[in-house]
């Protein structure tokens, strides 16, 4: 290091231009065979676009079918398709995916690397889960069997023992849905795998683990909780495969077997899914906070170590759904206790995002408003949280609306709400141009209001004893009016998603031009081209602080001055 | 391009090995599923309704264990060797390492057969069939990847496309191989030692 | 790095220690005082639309004692279901107030911090962190916990350790795809989809203890009005207890989806006075009914594969897999709660039970009208 400055970013004339396909099929080849870590995590991320429209459809057959009593939009058997694939589509198929799909574009651009440490796993890894998602669709076509019973899966998305026996659940279905989890599984274990590897292993000079951004730190650790729950689910669907196949009896309840193993395995697998995926918008969160706020995000080592905690803590709370099961008193109130730690760590990451905004100066860019509805929308969603951490409340609330209500509010309050505002907010750099802002508006606030009649009525209905997974309610108990409402917000969000589709379509051809650094923002990705060339950075970038291009635009005040 | 000052503290810039993290995550992940499958069978101890049981059909394989516990001291000999850029006994500590590996493989199927034909035990028989041939099968199948895999390396090695820069890789897939071993350590003492 | 904060990013300085210390406190000072001037602003601000938010709450959850028709569990007739819902504003309480501190602090700096469009094109001033108030808020939830987890315990204890007194009613429930079973050890009695207890008061005490079982797949039992809910599970029995305060009917339905009509397996608990209760078990008991005068109507039942799944106590019927007949007029409604027990819906469910309840294990028995007629002619007579 003898010289006194360094490049921070590939200059663009060493920079290998990638050349325009003449022929739609040279144009697909390039696709499929691609191990560019860009590519493939446009290729997760439309992906899971597609399977969100799909999985929202789903919902908007299911709110159809609820907003009246006794309304025969749906069989029964439907019905209980429809909520199955919803849930384990959004789960497995969107949420994971889409979220993974970011970090395979982000983490090598803002840890300064040219791509992932293994670009072919990743390319393996991404097929798996298409083919995942794939197989669990085509039951529809071939869930009938022998037998000519069921066709998608119909035993919601815990697939509680042991109503998924071949006694109680004939036909294929559950097959399908048991080997589409394994083989997504697979894939997704890859990706984790190989996240960790890149951000341990591929950092450039100067990118010290303290000066990874949020984002790279939250998805190392997501990855290395899903090394530890993904492989659980998919050891349980092992076994329900060798019961459904090989006559096994893990959860045969008529030879000795038990219903409550697989509620154990699954819940392991379960809970910490949940952290899974709302930690990489806690990621996306930290992110795009400090920018439209200006100012550097609040408290950095707390935030880590918040996470970090979250992680380990997780690990021990799965079984606060099974408080209905019949656990010993003590069990209860272990369980009880473990799952209102959480919220600690999770607290903590809430404050200091107050304290980043404030004092800042704050613009209101769809991104930002995003990301700030998911601020108030995420500690509503902790509250009702802690609220089911008290068991014998608990014994009350499970498996009515307000759970259902409570974990949307995760969902579709914290991690939709952040995916949209990581796509407003990337989009730019993917594709070089900036999605419409007038329509990104409509889509916020059409979602915002759309989302608030739906789930936050929801929780009232659940107060008023209506249980989940019902294809139908009885009309004398006072439930229609809410439902209705609920359907009707459903409505609103079709539409507002509807809206943002157009928005990616169209803003891709007649988008106002990015520019490298639209945002005005301080990671490494935004010292490139937008899109980025192959190989990101024609040098390997140096950095001195989190906010390398901070550094870069105030050379006289840089960051690395006041980092300990 | 735009170029910054360094900051004052310039160190030197090491990091981990992507193989060596990669498979150390790997080994995490498949230590979670196994854990999973030893926590059913523990749990399922006593609880078949109907016979055979453990103890009436297991025998101990210490033979087995012997030759996949030395597996592991032949493989690092291996690992050794090949540091030292000394391929002839790296070859042959290789192939011992493999031979072991059959052994134990071949073991297991001469005691499957004895406990299908003779015990009359399957997966379907009982809770204990259906948990043992899981666990220990899926211990199995873990022996045969690395099997494969080994069996590559020694085909690549004796074509000569294995050469002294390599034993970072090598070290890299001999962590698998120690870690199916631990892991039978953890299985034998479940099945055969507290199980029966 | 705890501590360090500058007032802006152009403001040439000195980077040293002390230099460090005295923005520092200027930047503590400073957000103080802002804490003062705008903070009951901001309460009054979000409290409107908090209290707003708990009329919502409040306005669809009846309060009244006694059985609603919409089992509300903010109307609670049990001790279990009451000590919850003592509980549960509790939790409220402090969730609550939790919502208006931060949200509230959140919605003022959201307003408060917002650029202007006479701002320059400055940064604002950078602050990276701070111990003391990392601390801060990490001690205050750690205090919230402790009570929220101590006042739970209790509650768990106190619910599901309740000692079983001599006089408990003891009744076993088994779930079945899509209907209750119940039946009384002690008092012979077996009946399904509607339970009948004695009610309960404080100089009377009779609670009334389930012990649930599942005859096939995982299953729920959920009153809300009574108690909180507990799953039946095959091959592992659960307990439960209530101890009704007033009498009357209480809906209820399965709460662990069960399969197909897990929707239409629908719960009535009848909570009888002493008088009633004894009258209901005295009638429960007697055999079934032998009206010559429907004797057609029993050969069919006898003849045909109704025998297979059904019970009437006093004939050859003697199956389990379907619910007990033997006092089947007794009940309100059939199907499990689908439709009232009128002789018509009985014509309709025996000739296609898909009509009611689709999915339903139940089949059709593919009788002609007139054999349908006799049989439910038949059942009629089943008080």
């Amino acid at each position: 290091m003898a010289d006194q400055t360094l490049p921070i970013a590939g200059s663009l004339e060493v920079t290998p231009q990638r050349h325009s396909p003449a022929l739609l099929p040279e144009w697909l080849h390039g696709w499929v065979v691609t191990v560019d870590h860009k590519r493939l995590g446009i290729l997760y991320v439309v992906y899971s676009i597609f399977f969100l429209l799909v999985a929202g459809a789903e919902a908007l057959a299911i709110r159809i079918q609820l907003a009246w009593p006794n309304n025969h939009f749906l069989s029964p058997e439907l019905y209980n398709e429809m909520f199955t694939m919803h849930g384990t589509t959004m789960v497995f198929l969107v949420g994971m995916p889409i979220l993974f799909g970011f970090a395979n574009y982000l983490v090598p651009l803002m840890i300064g690397a040219r791509d992932m440490a293994f670009p072919r796993l990743n390319a393996f890894s991404f097929w798996m889960t298409a083919f995942g998602g794939l197989l669990l669709y085509y039951s529809f076509i071939g869930g009938f069997g022998l037998y000519g019973m069921g066709a998608a899966p119909d035993v919601g998305w815990w697939a509680y023992a042991p109503l998924t026996a071949k006694a109680f659940s004939p036909g294929h279905a559950t097959d399908y849905w048991a080997l589409a989890l394994i083989v997504s599984g697979f894939g997704t274990l890859g990706t984790a795998i190989n996240v960790i590897a890149t951000t341990l292993s591929m950092r450039c000079r100067g990118m010290s683990l303290l000066r990874m951004p949020l984002f790279v730190w939250l998805m190392l650790v997501v990855s290395g909780l899903t090394l530890v729950t993904i492989t659980p689910l998919t050891a349980a669907q092992i076994m329900l495969t060798i019961d459904r196949y090989l006559g096994g009896h893990f959860f045969d309840t008529q030879a000795g077997g038990s219903a409550v193993v697989w509620m154990h395995f699954f819940w392991i697998f379960g809970h910490p899914e949940v952290y899974v995926l709302v930690m990489p918008v806690f990621g996306i969160a930290s992110e795009i906070i400090p920018v439209f706020s200006r100012k550097a995000i609040f408290g950095y080592p707390a935030m880590v170590a918040a996470s970090v905690a979250i992680a380990f803590v997780s690990l021990g709370v799965w079984a606060h759904h099974m408080f209905t099961v019949g656990m010993t008193s003590v069990g209860n109130a272990f369980f009880v206790l473990s799952t209102m730690l959480v919220g600690i760590p999770t607290g903590i990451k809430i404050f200091n995002w107050v304290a980043t905004i404030w004092g800042g100066k704050i613009r209101f860019a769809t991104p930002m408003l995003f990301c700030l509805a998911f601020l108030f929308q995420f500690l509503i969603a902790g509250l009702t949280g802690i609220m089911l951490s008290v068991a014998p409340w608990n014994w009350q609330l499970h498996n009515s609306y307000f759970v259902i209500a409570h974990f949307h509010y995760v969902l579709v309050g914290a991690i939709v709400f952040n995916i949209f505002a990581a796509i407003y907010y990337w989009y730019p750099k993917v594709t070089g141009r900036m999605l419409s802002e007038t329509l990104g508006k409509w889509h916020f606030w059409l979602f915002l209001i759309g989302f608030h009649v739906t789930f936050d009525t929801m929780h009232f209905v659940g107060f008023m004893g209506m249980p989940r997974s019902i294809y139908t309610y009885e009309p004398d108990r006072g439930w229609n009016h809410l439902n209705f409402i609920i359907s009707i917000g459903g409505m609103i969000q079709g539409i507002a998603v509807l809206l943002f589709a157009w928005n990616l379509v169209q803003s891709y051809f007649r988008g106002k031009k990015a520019g490298n650094d639209p945002w005005d923002a301080w990671t490494l990705e935004w010292s490139t081209p937008s899109p980025p060339p192959a190989y990101n950075f024609a040098t390997d970038p140096v950095v001195h602080s989190r906010r390398p291009l901070w550094d870069l635009k105030h050379p006289e005040d840089p960051d690395w001055k006041y980092e300990a | 391009m735009s170029a910054i000052p360094v900051s004052p503290v310039a160190e030197p810039w090491r990091l981990p090995s992507r193989g060596r993290v990669a498979m150390l995550a790997l080994i995490a992940g498949e230590s979670a599923i196994f854990t999973i499958f030893v926590v059913a069978y523990v749990f399922y101890i006593g609880k078949s309704l109907t016979g055979p049981t453990p103890l009436e059909v297991l025998a101990i394989p210490w033979f087995n264990t012997i030759c996949l516990l030395s597996s592991s001291v032949t493989i690092l000999l291996a690992e050794r060797q090949i540091e030292r850029g000394k391929m002839r006994g790296f070859t042959m500590w290789w192939a011992l390492t493999i031979a072991l590996g059959t052994i134990f493989i071949g073991d297991t199927a001469v005691e499957w057969h004895k406990l299908i034909y003779i015990d009359g035990l399957t997966i379907r028989t009982n809770l204990f069939g259906t948990t043992f041939y899981s666990l220990v099968g899926l211990h199995a199948t873990h022996v045969v990847v690395g099997l494969i895999g080994l069996s590559l390396i020694l085909i690549f090695t004796l074509t000569g496309h294995v050469k002294e820069q390599h034993s970072e890789r090598i070290q890299v897939f001999a962590l698998y191989w120690h870690f199916v071993d631990a892991v039978w350590v953890v299985v034998f003492t479940v099945v055969y030692i507290v199980g029966r | 790095m705890a501590g360090v904060s500058r007032p802006s990013s152009f403001t040439p300085r000195v980077s040293d220690l002390s230099r460090k210390s005295i923005t520092r406190n200027l930047a503590r000072k400073q957000m103080q005082s802002r804490m003062r001037e705008y903070g009951e602003r901001a309460i009054r601000l979000i409290s409107v639309p908090f209290l707003c938010f708990v009329a919502t709450c409040a306005a669809p959850i009846a309060w009244a004692d006694g059985p609603q028709s919409s089992p509300s569990i903010f109307a609670p007739a049990s001790t279990p279901a009451s000590s919850i819902q003592d509980l549960s504003w509790f939790v409220l309480a402090i969730t609550g107030g939790i919502f208006v501190t931060v949200g509230g602090l959140l919605a003022w700096a959201i307003v408060r911090y917002r650029a202007r469009k006479t701002d320059d094109d400055s940064e604002p001033a950078q602050i990276y962190g701070s111990t003391q108030v990392e601390l801060a808020w990490t001690v205050i939830p750690i205090l919230i916990v402790v009570v929220l987890f101590l006042t739970t315990a209790r509650i768990i204890f106190a619910i599901q350790d309740a000692p079983k007194p001599q006089v408990a009613l003891d009744v076993t429930v088994v779930g079945h795809q899509f209907w209750w079973e119940f039946r009384y050890p002690k008092l012979g009695i077996v009946t399904a989809n509607e339970l009948h207890v004695p009610v309960s008061s404080a100089l009377e005490p009779r609670p009334t203890f389930l012990h649930l079982l599942s005859a096939d797949v995982d299953h729920s039992f959920w009153v809300p009005q009574l108690a909180g809910k507990t799953d039946l599970i095959p091959n592992h029995p659960n307990d439960m207890w209530i101890d009704p305060r007033h009498t009357g009917l209480y809906v209820g339905q399965c709460a662990q989806f069960c399969g197909v009509e897990h929707a239409k397996m629908l719960l009535r608990v009848y909570v009888d006075t002493p008088e009633e209760f004894d009258a209901w078990v005295k009638q429960q008991r007697q055999r079934g009914t032998q009206d010559s005068s429907v004797a057609a109507g029993r050969h069919i039942f006898e003849t045909q594969a109704c025998t297979n799944c059904h019970t009437i106590a006093g004939t050859a019927a003697m199956g389990t897999f379907g619910p007990d007949l033997t006092h089947l007029e007794s009940r309100a409604t059939i199907a499990s709660g689908a439709a009232p027990n009128t002789p018509g819906n009985l014509h309709a469910w025996i000739q296609d039970p898909d009509h009611f309840k689709p999915g339903a294990l139940m089949p059709a028995m593919q009788l002609s009208d007139e054999q349908i007629s006799e049989l439910v002619a038949y059942l009629t007579t089943l008080h």
